[in-house]
Parts: C-alpha cells; sequence; structure tokens
C-alpha cells in the first residue's frame, strides 16, 4: 500500500468537508499533476450527522477509492472524531479543533489542535468557511498537495464575490496549523 | 492543442458523456444517489436547444423518455433501485415497442428504500429480470469516473445500434467519487446515430424484418405515420396474437441481442493468463480486486482480474474457458452473490467460486479479498 | 356531400374492437370530424392512449399512434410533445386508464398546461377487464366487484381537470353525438392543456349490471341529465339535482409549457 497518500476530512454535515476534499483532490490531480480520487460517505440529511470525505492521493494509478490506513485525519467535531479515528495511522496527522473536540482518541498520532469553527467565524469573518480554514491546515500539515496548487484550487471552487474571503481563511488556516504545530 | 480536463464526479461524467453522444432530453425524478445527473442536464440541455424535463414520478419519466424518443431523439433518465423498479413498467414497453434510451442507474442499498447514500451492486439482476416476459438486456457496469463517461457514450451508440433500452449501472462509489477526467475530442469516441428508413412512407414498417433483427425506426413527426404499441405486434407495428409472428418476434427481440454479443461485450483481464485465482468483479469493487491482485501477486500468489464492464450479455464463454486451468474463482460484491451465481452458472463446476458479499453499506477493501485468496486450496 | 371519414380511418384496420351500443364509436368519428375541421396534418399528430377500450382507438386512425402502458397515455404524450413541439398531440383513454392508474400523469399534465387535447371517454367502469368499478363509477352501482353495490365516491372528471390547472375543460356526451367534434374542435384550438370528458355507455359490463333494458335507454339516460352551461345558468339547484352540465366548462389562458420551456432554452443561451 506504498505511494498512496491517503487525507480524511471528517466532521458534521453541512460543514462544507466534501468541498474541501474536492478542492485537496483537484489540486493534487489537477494542478500538481498527481493522480488523485475523491469519495465521501454522508447520512440521507442534508444537515447534522457524522460525515467523512476521502482523498487517496498517489503517484500512479489509484485503484481502491476508499482510504485504507489514513494518514491524516481531520475532525470537526467530536463525533466525527469518535467514529473516524479507528483507522489513522501510527504517527498519522490528526487536526482537530480544540473547541468542539476534547476527547482525543487513543494512540500515537501527530495531534494538533486550534479552534478552526471560531476562526473562521471571528478571525476570518465568516463561519461558512471554517472548511477552507480547515483545508488551509491539512495543506500546511500534510504537505500532500503544494500551496500553490491548493490555493489555486480553492479560487476555481468558489463564487467571485468570496474569492477574497476565501483565500484569507485557506491562509489563516494554513499559519494557525504551522505555529499550533510548534 | 491540449485536452480539456476536469476534475468530476461519475454522475457529473455520465451528463456529459450523455452530451457527447448527442443526447438532447432528459425526463427524470429526483433520487439519490443519482440527482446530480439531472442537475447537470438541466442546465446543460436548454444551451444546446434541448428539452429537460422533471416529470411527476419514475413511471411518468421513463413513458416521457420513449415518447421523447419516437420523435427521434437520443434520451436519457437517471435514476436508483427504488426508481428502477418503479421503471420497469416501460422498460419493458421500450424492449417490446423497441426504442432507443438510455437508463442510468446508481446503485444504492435495497430493496425498497433501503439505504439510500450506502452503496451496493444489488440491482444487477433487476436489470435483467425485473420488467417481466422475455427481453433483451444491455447492462453497464463501469469502473472509473473516465470510463462512466465512455460507457455512457457507448450505451446510446448501442441503444441507437439496436433498438433497445441500454442500462448503465454504476454503484454509489464510482457515481460520486471524484477523479480526473479527460475529455475526449469530437470524433474520438464513435458516435451512432440512429438509422433512418430507406423507404418512402407508403411503405415504411417500423419492424420490417426484410432489414434485418433491427429494422430501422422512423420518426415522428418526419413524414411516416405508424403505429406503436405495447402489444405483441406484427411487423407493421399493429397487435396481433397469432402465435406463429409472436413466436417469431419474441425471439428476434431477445436474437438481436444475443446474436451480437461480441459487439456488446466488453471485459478486462488483468494477469488472467498464467493466475491460480481469478477474481471476477465490477464497478467499484473492481477496484478492490485489483489492489487485491497486485498485494497478492507481490506475496507470491498467482492471482488475476477478470473485470466486467458489461455485465449483461455476460461473457459465459470465455468464464469457461478460464475455468478450465484455474483453481478457484472469487466474486466479491455488495450483494448476496448475484454475479457468483452467474459465474457459477456458466463455468460446469470446473473450480470452485469463492464469494466475498457485503451489503452493509461499505465496500469491500482488498484486505477482504486477499483474506480469501489465502482459503483457495 | 357526406362527410369521408376514410381520410382519416387506416386501410384495413376496421371493424373496430368495440360492441354494439358502445359510445367509444361516436366518439372517434366526433374526433376525426373535429381533426378535419381544425385542418391538422395527419402526418404531424399524434394520437396517444393508454390501456382499454377507449384506448383501441388511435389504432385506426391515420396519423402518429402511440398505444403506451395502462394509464401512462399523458406522460408519453408529454415526451413527444416536449421533443417536438411543433406536432399535435391528442390523448384518448377511459376513465379509468386516465383517473386512477394515470390519475398522477393526468394531474400533472393539466397543471404544466402542455398544449395538448385529453379525450375522456367515461363510460363509468373497466369494460376490457369485464366490469370492475372505476374512479368514476356511481356509489351505489353494481360492478363485477362491488356485487353489493359501490361504496366508493365517484370522481367529477371535469372538476378535476379544472382543480389540477387544465386551462380548457368541456364536457358532451355520446348522444349529443354533434356537438362532440365541435368540443373537441375548440380543445385542439386551445394554446393548453385542454380536456373533453364525454360521457358515454358500456352496455356491456355496465348497462346489464345496473338494470338497463337496452342501449337506448342508457342513451335516453345521458340525453336527460345532460344541461348545457347556459341553460343551467336559468335553473335552480334543485332543478339541477341529478343533472351533469355539457359544454364548454371552463377556458382560461395560461403560460403553456412548451412556450415557457422555449423561453427556459433563451435563458440559458444567453447565460452561456
Amino acid at each position: 500500500m506504498s505511494g498512496r497518500y491517503e487525507i480524511r476530512f471528517s466532521g458534521a454535515g453541512g460543514q462544507g468537508l466534501i468541498l474541501a476534499g474536492v478542492i485537496m483532490a483537484e489540486a493534487a490531480s489537477i494542478f500538481d499533476g498527481k493522480q488523485a480520487v475523491q469519495s465521501q460517505s454522508y447520512g440521507p440529511e442534508a444537515r447534522g450527522g457524522a460525515s467523512k470525505s476521502e482523498v487517496v492521493i498517489s503517484d500512479g494509478p489509484i485503484d481502491y477509492p476508499k482510504a485504507t490506513v489514513v494518514d491524516a485525519l481531520l475532525a470537526l467535531t467530536q463525533e466525527s472524531c469518535d467514529k473516524y479515528s479507528h483507522d489513522l495511522k501510527e504517527g498519522g496527522v490528526l487536526l482537530i479543533d480544540s473547541d468542539l473536540v476534547k476527547r482525543q482518541p487513543a494512540g500515537n498520532f501527530q495531534v494538533v489542535s486550534f479552534p478552526i469553527i471560531n476562526t473562521a467565524k471571528n478571525e476570518v469573518g465568516r463561519e461558512i468557511v471554517a472548511n477552507i480554514v480547515a483545508l488551509g491546515a491539512m495543506v500546511a500539515l500534510t504537505g500532500a498537495v503544494s500551496k500553490e496548487s491548493a490555493e489555486k484550487a480553492v479560487l476555481s471552487r468558489v463564487p467571485e464575490a468570496f474569492l477574497e474571503l476565501n483565500k484569507k481563511a485557506f491562509n489563516m488556516g494554513y499559519e494557525k496549523a504551522l505555529a499550533a504545530k510548534k | 492543442m491540449a485536452k480539456k480536463v476536469a476534475f468530476l464526479q461519475g454522475n457529473e461524467a455520465a451528463a456529459q458523456g450523455a452530451l457527447y453522444a448527442g443526447c438532447t432530453f432528459f425526463a427524470g425524478y429526483p433520487i439519490t444517489p443519482s440527482t446530480e445527473v439531472a442537475e447537470v442536464m438541466s442546465a446543460e440541455l436548454p444551451k444546446i436547444g434541448g428539452k429537460f424535463i422533471q416529470m411527476e414520478d419514475e413511471i411518468g419519466a421513463m413513458a416521457a423518455l420513449i415518447g421523447a424518443s419516437l420523435t427521434g431523439v437520443k434520451a436519457l433518465t437517471s435514476t436508483s433501485g427504488p426508481g428502477l423498479s418503479l421503471k420497469q413498467e416501460n422498460i419493458g414497453y421500450a424492449c417490446i415497442a423497441e426504442v432507443p434510451c438510455v437508463i442510468y442507474n446508481v446503485m444504492r442499498g435495497g430493496p425498497s428504500t433501503g439505504m439510500p447514500t450506502g452503496p451496493s451492486q444489488s440491482d444487477v439482476m433487476c436489470a435483467k429480470w425485473g420488467t417481466h416476459g422475455d427481453h433483451p438486456a444491455i447492462l453497464l457496469v463501469p469502473a472509473s469516473v473516465q470510463e462512466t463517461y465512455e460507457e455512457t457514450v457507448r450505451a446510446f451508440n448501442l441503444a441507437e445500434k439496436y433498438r433497445t433500452p441500454v442500462m448503465v449501472m454504476p454503484d454509489e462509489i464510482v457515481a460520486h467519487m471524484r477523479e480526473r477526467i479527460v475529455f475526449p475530442e469530437k470524433g474520438e469516441l464513435e458516435v451512432v446515430d440512429r438509422t433512418a428508413p430507406s423507404v418512402p412512407p407508403e411503405q415504411y414498417k417500423p419492424y420490417d424484418t426484410s432489414f434485418g433483427d433491427v429494422p430501422p425506426l422512423a420518426a415522428f413527426g418526419s413524414g411516416y405515420k405508424f403505429h406503436v404499441t405495447g402489444l405483441n405486434k406484427m411487423q407493421d407495428g399493429f397487435p396481433t396474437t397469432k402465435a406463429e409472428i409472436v413466436q417469431a418476434e419474441e425471439e428476434r427481440q431477445v436474437r438481436k441481442v444475443e446474436a451480437n454479443k461480441a459487439d456488446i461485450m466488453k471485459w478486462e483481464e488483468y494477469l488472467v493468463d498464467d493466475a491460480d485465482i481469478v477474481v471476477v468483479a465490477y464497478g467499484s469493487t473492481s477496484r478492490s480486486a485489483r489492489f487485491a491482485v497486485n498485494e497478492a501477486r507481490k506475496n507470491g500468489i498467482k492471482a488475476g482480474l477478470f473485470r466486467l464492464q458489461t455485465f449483461w450479455p455476460f461473457p459465459e464463454d470465455r468464464l469457461l474457458q478460464i475455468s478450465k486451468k484455474v483453481k478457484a474463482f472469487i466474486t466479491p460484491e455488495m450483494n448476496l452473490g448475484m454475479c457468483h451465481g452467474v459465474v457459477k452458472g456458466c463455468i460446469e463446476g470446473n473450480a470452485p467460486v469463492l464469494g466475498i458479499f457485503r451489503v452493509d453499506g461499505e465496500p469491500i477493501n482488498p484486505g477482504q479479498i486477499v483474506d480469501k485468496m489465502k482459503e483457495v486450496k | 356531400m357526406a362527410f369521408d371519414y376514410d381520410k382519416y380511418i387506416r386501410p384495413g384496420k376496421l371493424p373496430h374492437i368495440w360492441c354494439p351500443g358502445c359510445g367509444h364509436g361516436i366518439v372517434m368519428k366526433g374526433l376525426i370530424r373535429a381533426i378535419d375541421a381544425v385542418g391538422l396534418d395527419k402526418k404531424n399528430t399524434a394520437i396517444v392512449s393508454g390501456i382499454g377500450c377507449a384506448s383501441r382507438l388511435p389504432g385506426y386512425i391515420d396519423c402518429c399512434t402511440l398505444h403506451t402502458a395502462h394509464g401512462r397515455a399523458a406522460a408519453f404524450a408529454t415526451g413527444v410533445k416536449m421533443a417536438k413541439p411543433e406536432m399535435d398531440v391528442i390523448l384518448v383513454g377511459g376513465d379509468g386508464d386516465g383517473t386512477a392508474i394515470g390519475g398522477n400523469h393526468f394531474i400533472h399534465a393539466c397543471r404544466r398546461n402542455i398544449n395538448m387535447t385529453y379525450i375522456i371517454m367515461n363510460n363509468k367502469i373497466y369494460g376490457m377487464t369485464g366490469g370492475q368499478f372505476s374512479p368514476a363509477t356511481p356509489t351505489g352501482a353494481k360492478a363485477s366487484t362491488t356485487p353489493y353495490g359501490n361504496p366508493d365516491p365517484a370522481f367529477d372528471i371535469a372538476k378535476l381537470a379544472i382543480g389540477a390547472g387544465a386551462t380548457f375543460v368541456a364536457r358532451g356526451t355520446a348522444y349529443h353525438a354533434n356537438q362532440i367534434d365541435k368540443l373537441i374542435a375548440e380543445a385542439i384550438q386551445h394554446k393548453g392543456f385542454s380536456v373533453v370528458e364525454i360521457l358515454d355507455d358500456c352496455p356491456t359490463t355496465y348497462g346489464r349490471r345496473n338494470k338497463f333494458r337496452s342501449v337506448i335507454e342508457m342513451m335516453n339516460v345521458l340525453k336527460d341529465i345532460a344541461v348545457p352551461v347556459k341553460a343551467a345558468e336559468k335553473m335552480s339547484p334543485e332543478q339541477l339535482q341529478g343533472k351533469i352540465l355539457t359544454g364548454v366548462l371552463y377556458k382560461e389562458e395560461k403560460p403553456e409549457y412548451t412556450t415557457e420551456y422555449a423561453k427556459v432554452i433563451e435563458r440559458a443561451k444567453a447565460a452561456k
């Protein structure tokens, strides 16, 4: 299972995690010239529940599209952290929202936490861009895609009126993650 | 010039493939997990003067599809299990009246409402036996976003070529996952258009077998007046109960697909030649299988993958040949043994067929398949 | 000079399947006269039906004819009309086909106000299957599946059509044969979804069970209960008890579906 880098974005339905995964995969596949597959699993509801979006990045063809051993996990809620951390690999990246995830899973992980949703709400100015803050943080922590490609992918996926807002969110997440890592 | 690329979902790719094939009509009803197809078609069709209609129910959508196709357009609908059940009435109609159309069905858990967002592969039998009576079945089962695009194009080609409904069924994983897709340029993929009648309207019969097993179909409103019915019919399209005509027509309807199996069937053999164990898989499960085959080969197990791209017609003859030199087949699938049964039925007991069946809404992972390989003596 | 029906009848397809005394043949002749009066082009006219005795009508007429599945005429026809709005589309069928199994397609075709004409031959019974009660069978009536009298209330099909949004609704009877073509012609010329309900009779499966001694007696009932809308205006509720209104019951101008969709196409092309 070498050559695969597996990232999982998880949280509640409606938090925009599928989009975060799509942008990450697009950065790898369209802008970085790698192979990438994004998939998801979610409940029938448009809001609430635990939802996940997975990205597999590789230099070669990707057969199995779902995660096998997760290299990096984002959990924006306690429920998603409990539900989706079981296959995070030893030493893997675990990014959590410090306000919302109080119980960390047992295991030897590289845990990074900062108030992701609050950053979006109070520092960027809109809670709705929490997924982009999280994406910026995951790009910083994993290095799975280049920062430039990720930024391009963000800007290609968001409405024109919100380009600056999303750029700010992405960079804020990127910087905060690096700071929190230290 | 570099080709256009995009990062698309299987469902979005299907819609784009339909447009490439020349589809100008879509009728559907909202259903998870196929709705993206309808959404893309509602946006794209009017741009090219095509028509999108959201019907009052699944049955109505299938009916509108047939009505539209009879005016000469290429028509698509999309649905998922519960909708496929409802559409069966008019799928049968399209079979007997021989009206080309494409049904794109995303396989989710069932029966009934089942698991609307969970993947499955449990509609493959419904594609063949869902509607009552003897009838032909063509079912394409893509495994990637690119293939979903290309097979949707091929589905239109087969529908037009054989005057019959054609189904494309990705499982929910293929339908919703996103991958890079390279758009074929115009002319790069074959696009088959409907054969117009070569006789003047006075001489036209919609089921005139002097033109072969697939008689040309005229379009309503093109100067040709003719009758179409869901009753057993004669060459002129009018109902009959004459035993010899009914028998001959029923046989022809099935034969036009069966006799052209070689043209319709598609499969991929990966490391099958020297394999002791052949995994027969389709859709997203075939991706797990390829992963498992590669892992197994690293561990000295001679495994191979037989990947179905068409499920119906089923490549029975080829599997029978392969069965003579393998120790076992493995059939991983997200149902309780649908492909498993078909494989068993065509290999004359030459090898054991080990099944891996999951209906819990979770994909079959490569580890499960490798474990099963280890059971083979 | 007598009207030449042969111009519209498919050679070799008669005799029809309908029983002596059935009203469907009268309706077919009315439809043919209407097609002639409006001047429809046979090549560009689609006649679409479902399943049942009335739904066999398209087979006899020399147009583009589509005999679909039970109840589905409106849905098939919607596909034809959407794909080729320049075609004239006429639907024919019975009360059971149109308002029971096809009820959903019927009301939504009304709602969309798509430019087609639906002729419903209401003989109050499922004739082809041998006389089971339909949504139009009167309460108390006998049918093969209501041996103790029908407990179900009946639909008023014209009211159903009006309620669902049809923009032209008319009613006639098989007795008033000379009115049928005029109602149908007006319906075809109306731009929108038009419904023409024609009350007719099934002597074979309805008359026999409900103590009608003859077709003539059944016809006389149609004659007696029919009141033209104009005449009804001058009548008291007591006088209208047990009567049915005939003529054009409802008419309004509203946006038509295929015309509205043409605007969608314009908007989409402009946004491209």
